[in-house]
């Protein structure tokens, strides 16, 4: 593309007015004609059996049509592969309604169906339910003897080892053993999960669904239900936050559906925000280290050994332990993952999974590291730097990580910082300067779009992906308007339903990078169509010219060489007597050609905070984050991204934590009054750089993807900052106030 | 949420009157609170008196001196009022250390003051609670106790007060206007909240069939010497880990009287007369106010989770009486 009118702009987001003025929809804004509600009733226990269910008093109201359970439900799949979804780990899914058995805090045990929504939840009070209680197992530091590593793996399994961790570590003159400490964390999008099924007679449904990807909804419910595909279409056009939490389909898609079948009436589910605490979340994890280091601070030994929270009926993983690998050039590295099964539902892929994780006790571990040797944190990394990838042992396809050191530096003034902790004072603060850096996976998944020019000049271009606020809409519809040479009120990007061209999952980043590369495509595609009907024309200026020789620009298709000869598109439609002209394609990855390569993008943050040296309490006072993830499509989307991986950042460093009560085994602070995330005055000044990358190997757009690299590395820079400041080395997140007292 | 019934009172005798007449009848102003407990089925009354036709929204001024805040006078209205700006400026700050703006524009004062405990237990009915259930035990003593009290607590109840607003009238000493059937009668805040003991039901000495009516400030607002400091996990909209409203009348660099209050530590808002006491006539330095704080947290007990809270509040009181005498080290 050597065009940049569009591509690389600053474009406003084209679904903002939408947005702001309340016409975008959201799953639980549907309505139906006779639209029924349902409300789920969440277990009080945390295991054991359901002994007795008596809806006599909800039934008898007026307006109560069924209160649904296992004891009364559709006959449903009975294989787990029925039930496993696009984002499922290895393990037996869990089953709604499928039995009298309770296997976690919160399960939705009934669903009471009403005219009203305020009916159904006053009628699900009513519902007498009796339990037979289990003794459970939820306290993870007990239970680290039982870890297991996983028989089968859907995430990077840890790589083998290379060297001899060991022996080197002992011979290594700095030697550092430490354990960090993440607790369980949820998601909590401003949006609870919710679903409205619309019953369209004969069996068919449509339904409005919260989810990543309409895609999966939809073969869920096939597999479930033993639908026909012609009879569920999935839509989600807008999704209000997800940040992973939206990737398999949640209970309350079931609940929906299943009641719409049985009642062949249209029923909407919405979750509660203490519900929105009843499923996936990100797990508690305990990291171990032993790092060694030579007398100058190279590198010598990592082991990097790993327990993660999972469910008893699933094995949930993430990429925990490979970020050594490709952060530090090292000979001698040793990693583990391990899984502590616990009472509890399967932990769910949160943005960056594994790489929010293992990076924060990485960077937090390597900063100890950095001190013992010596080195200021920036010099160690540097003396440290990988110039390829170690786990695979491949070079990398870009990387600016050097340059975004740099600048990053500059811009914070990193080079004025003294290196000794508590020498930097302000009345009662204390300041901190830290940093940190970061990986994330660029990848490239196959993905499908569609592309219809019409006579009148405009472009639709879709394709089954999701938006989950990110900005999918808006870099679809430049990465279009740029290819055949539209302004962007002419084209129309259509996402979230599945009646569209196949598309992954909306998540892991690969989103801009593998439909967009299907939306490129898709045009290009258009445009030879439009060069050929030109070529078909006797005496045609067009006649011999190959289609790189060609460019669209101004609503034109004209010659690279000579502008002045051009034509407009539309015009094109016109002389061939067609009303629109179509395209389809889907997208491969070229996955020989990347397999060669090691393709992520990076971060390097910097961060200041101050720490009341009385009381303890943490302001973080700057950010500045650079970012090299390839070609930036829109700066403006594309700062929002990654000020949003700041903000949580900040949140998981000092805020977040789903307080797991081992007596209770449930979640205790199941309400965003008591769940902390971030507020407007926890964040100050933020500061964000782009180091663009001509990286052509990724993908033929060049985009990395911005979705996670925004967060992996706030938090490990945030804690160390507050290790300058203060000296004081908190291992366990979050840092309150109470850590430093 | 369960049904209930709805009426609206136009003064204060039927809206006592509709109270007595409904079993589990509760007022509601604001709501903000009563509203969100009702939904969770924490609380359930069967009738509502919706009392925000009563008038009580405004702030007067009080012959000799002091204010008098309308029960109904919003906390935003309350905290941004010229005169408590400029003579009670520690009650607007502790009001707008709370809750949020959105908030704060709808919950009113008497509401404020009657806001139940955020103790997680409280708000989670598949856990026991003695404040909620009586006699169900308590989750909190051997729990996640992060945000319970250190002084005051019972074996039956853990659960703190969480209002500002409160901390820093109990610093002002002011006085809580009630009418009951057998008419009015003044409680000073001081009297105003219990200690758990075994009825932690029971938050506060307020009759079931009285209605408050105004709050009372005195005239001494400790206006030239305040503070209100409140520790917290994030910068806004969150509840105190501790507080303290701390005033002090200053003859030169002689304290003439001093005032502290703390927030987050017990089922009401902690006063220890005779530890202020030993301020009087002393010099406002660093180590009387730590020597005062020593003596306000003598007797403190944690638990598992808040051990913390002890020294927060002696390092706090510190901090905040430095504030409020205006010295830096």
């Amino acid at each position: 593309m050597i065009n940049t009118q569009h591509i690389g702009t600053p474009a406003k987001r084209v679904d903002g007015r939408a947005k702001v003025a309340g016409t975008a929809k959201y799953a639980a804004e549907f309505e139906a004609p006779g639209l029924t509600h349902g409300v789920v009733i969440s277990s009080a226990i945390t295991k054991g059996r359901i002994k007795k269910i008596d809806a006599g008093e909800a039934l008898r109201l007026k307006g109560v049509l069924q209160v649904f359970s296992h004891q009364n439900r559709t006959k449903l799949a009975d294989f787990d592969k029925s039930y496993s979804d696009l984002d499922s780990p290895p393990g037996a899914p869990f089953r709604p309604f499928y039995d009298d058995k309770i296997q976690f805090a919160q399960q939705p045990v009934a669903l009471v169906v009403a005219e009203s929504y305020e009916l159904a939840r006053y009628a699900a009070l009513l519902v007498k339910i009796e339990y037979e209680q289990e003794p459970f197992e939820a306290d993870f530091e007990n239970r680290i003897g039982q870890a297991y590593a996983p028989e089968e793996y859907n995430s990077t399994p840890p790589p083998e080892p290379w060297g001899d961790a060991d022996v080197a570590y002992s011979k290594a003159e700095n030697q550092l053993e430490v354990e960090y400490f993440h607790p369980s964390q949820h998601h909590n999008p401003m949006e609870m999960h919710a679903s409205t099924v619309r019953w369209e007679g004969d069996g068919r449904i449509t339904v409005y669904d919260k989810i990543q990807g309409a895609l999966n909804s939809q073969k869920y419910i096939m597999g479930v239900f033993g639908l026909a595909k012609e009879d569920v279409r999935v839509l989600s056009p807008f999704v209000g936050g997800a940040f992973g939490s939206g990737l398999r389909p949640q209970y309350q898609l079931f609940m929906a559906v299943m009641a719409a079948l049985e009642l062949k009436r249209s029923v909407k589910v919405v979750l509660t925000r203490q519900q929105m605490f009843s499923f996936g979340h990100r797990p508690k994890t305990l990291q171990r280290f032993s790092l060694g280091a030579a007398a100058d601070g190279e590198l010598r030994a990592i082991r990097h050994d790993v327990f993660a929270e999972t469910s008893k009926f699933e094995d949930y993983q993430e990429d925990v332990v490979i970020w050594p690998g490709v952060l530090y050039k090292c000979e001698n590295v040793k990693l583990s993952h391990k899984l502590v099964p616990l009472d509890v539902y399967t932990p769910l892929d949160m943005r960056a999974p594994g790489g929010t994780t293992g990076i924060l006790g990485l960077e937090c571990a390597m900063d100890e590291l950095a001190y013992k040797a010596g080195l200021d944190p920036l010099e160690f990394r540097l003396k440290n730097y990988s110039e390829k990838d170690g786990n695979e042992g491949i070079p990398f396809s870009s990387k600016e990580l050097r340059e975004c050191y740099r600048q990053g530096a500059e811009k914070f003034g990193w080079y004025k910082r003294k290196k000794e902790p508590r020498s930097m004072k302000e009345g009662h603060n204390l300041i901190g300067w830290g940093m940190a850096h970061g990986a994330w996976e660029a990848k490239q998944k196959e993905a499908s779009a569609k592309a219809i020019l019409r006579v009148d000049g405009g472009l639709v271009v879709s394709s089954a992906t999701g938006d989950i606020g990110t900005g999918t809409y808006t870099i679809m519809t430049q990465i279009a308007a740029e290819t055949l040479g539209l302004p962007l009120e002419k084209v129309e990007f259509k996402l979230g339903d599945t009646s569209l061209p196949k598309a992954p999952l909306e998540g892991g980043s690969w989103t801009a990078s593998s439909v967009g590369s299907a939306v490129k495509a898709v045009c290009d595609k258009l445009g030879q169509k439009l060069l050929e009907l030109a070529q078909e024309k006797e005496g045609s200026p067009f006649a011999e010219v190959k289609f790189d020789e060609v460019e669209f620009r101004n609503e034109q298709m004209r010659l690279v060489k000579d502008p002045s000869i051009a034509i407009a598109v539309t015009e094109l439609l016109r002389q061939n007597k067609m009303d629109s002209i179509k395209a389809k394609v889907n997208a491969q990855p070229a996955k020989e050609q990347q397999s060669k390569w090691a393709r992520y993008s990076h971060s390097a943050v910097f961060a200041e905070v101050k720490v009341d040296e009385d009381l303890g309490t943490i302001k973080v006072t700057r950010v500045v984050s650079a970012i090299a993830g390839g070609r930036i499509l829109n700066p403006q989307t594309a700062r929002s991204q990654i000020l949003g991986g700041v903000v949580w950042g900040i949140g998981m460093a000092l805020e977040e934590y789903s307080v797991m009560d081992p007596q209770q085994g449930r979640f205790i602070n199941h309400d965003l009054a008591e769940y902390h995330v971030p507020v407007n005055a926890d964040v100050q000044d933020v500061e964000v750089i782009f180091v663009e990358e001509n990286d052509t190997v990724v993908n033929p757009i060049g985009a990395k993807g911005l979705g996670e690299i925004g967060i992996v590395s706030v938090a490990p820079a945030i804690a160390n900052a507050i290790f300058h400041a203060t000296g004081r080395r908190v291992r366990e997140l979050p840092i309150t106030l109470d850590k430093l007292l | 949420m369960r049904s209930f019934t709805y009426t609206r009172a136009k003064d204060v005798p039927s809206a006592l009157q509709d109270l007595s007449s409904h079993q589990d009848a509760k007022f509601i102003a604001g709501g903000t609170n009563l509203l969100d407990l009702m939904k969770i089925d924490v609380m359930k009354p069967r009738h509502l008196v919706d009392i925000t036709g009563l008038g009580m929204k405004s702030i007067e001024e009080r012959k000799g001196g002091g204010l008098r805040l309308g029960a109904l006078v919003t906390n935003a209205d309350t905290a941004y009022h010229e005169q408590v700006e400029k003579r009670y400026p520690l009650l607007s700050h502790a009001i707008l250390a709370g809750a949020s703006a959105q908030l704060r524009n709808k919950a009113t004062d008497a509401g404020n003051l009657l806001q139940r405990t955020r103790c997680y237990y409280f708000y989670d009915t598949a856990t026991p609670c003695n404040k909620r259930e009586p006699g169900s035990g308590c989750s909190a003593i051997n729990g996640y106790n992060r945000n319970h009290a250190i002084l005051g607590h019972s074996e039956h109840c853990i659960a703190t007060h969480p209002s500002d607003m409160a901390v820093g009238l109990a610093a002002l000493e002011a006085t809580i206007r009630v009418t009951g059937p057998q008419g009015e009668r003044e409680i000073p805040i001081a009297d105003f909240y219990r200690l758990p003991g075994d009825m932690p039901q029971k938050d506060t000495n307020l009759g079931e069939d009285e209605i408050i009516t105004a709050i009372d400030l005195p005239s001494r607002g400790f206006a030239d010497n305040y503070a209100y400091l409140k520790n917290r996990d994030r910068a806004s909209y969150a509840f105190a880990l501790v507080s303290v409203a701390a005033g002090l009348e200053m003859d030169g660099d002689t304290i003439k009287e001093a005032r502290i209050a703390l927030g987050g530590v017990a089922h009401k808002p902690w006063r220890k007369p005779e530890a202020e006491a030993m301020l009087v006539g002393k010099k406002a330095n660093r180590e009387n106010f730590m020597t005062v704080a020593d003596a306000y947290v003598q007797g403190a007990a944690g638990f598992k989770y808040n051990e913390f809270k002890i020294e927060l509040a002696r390092r706090s009181i510190v901090r905040a009486l430095m504030q409020a005498a205006k010295i830096d080290q």
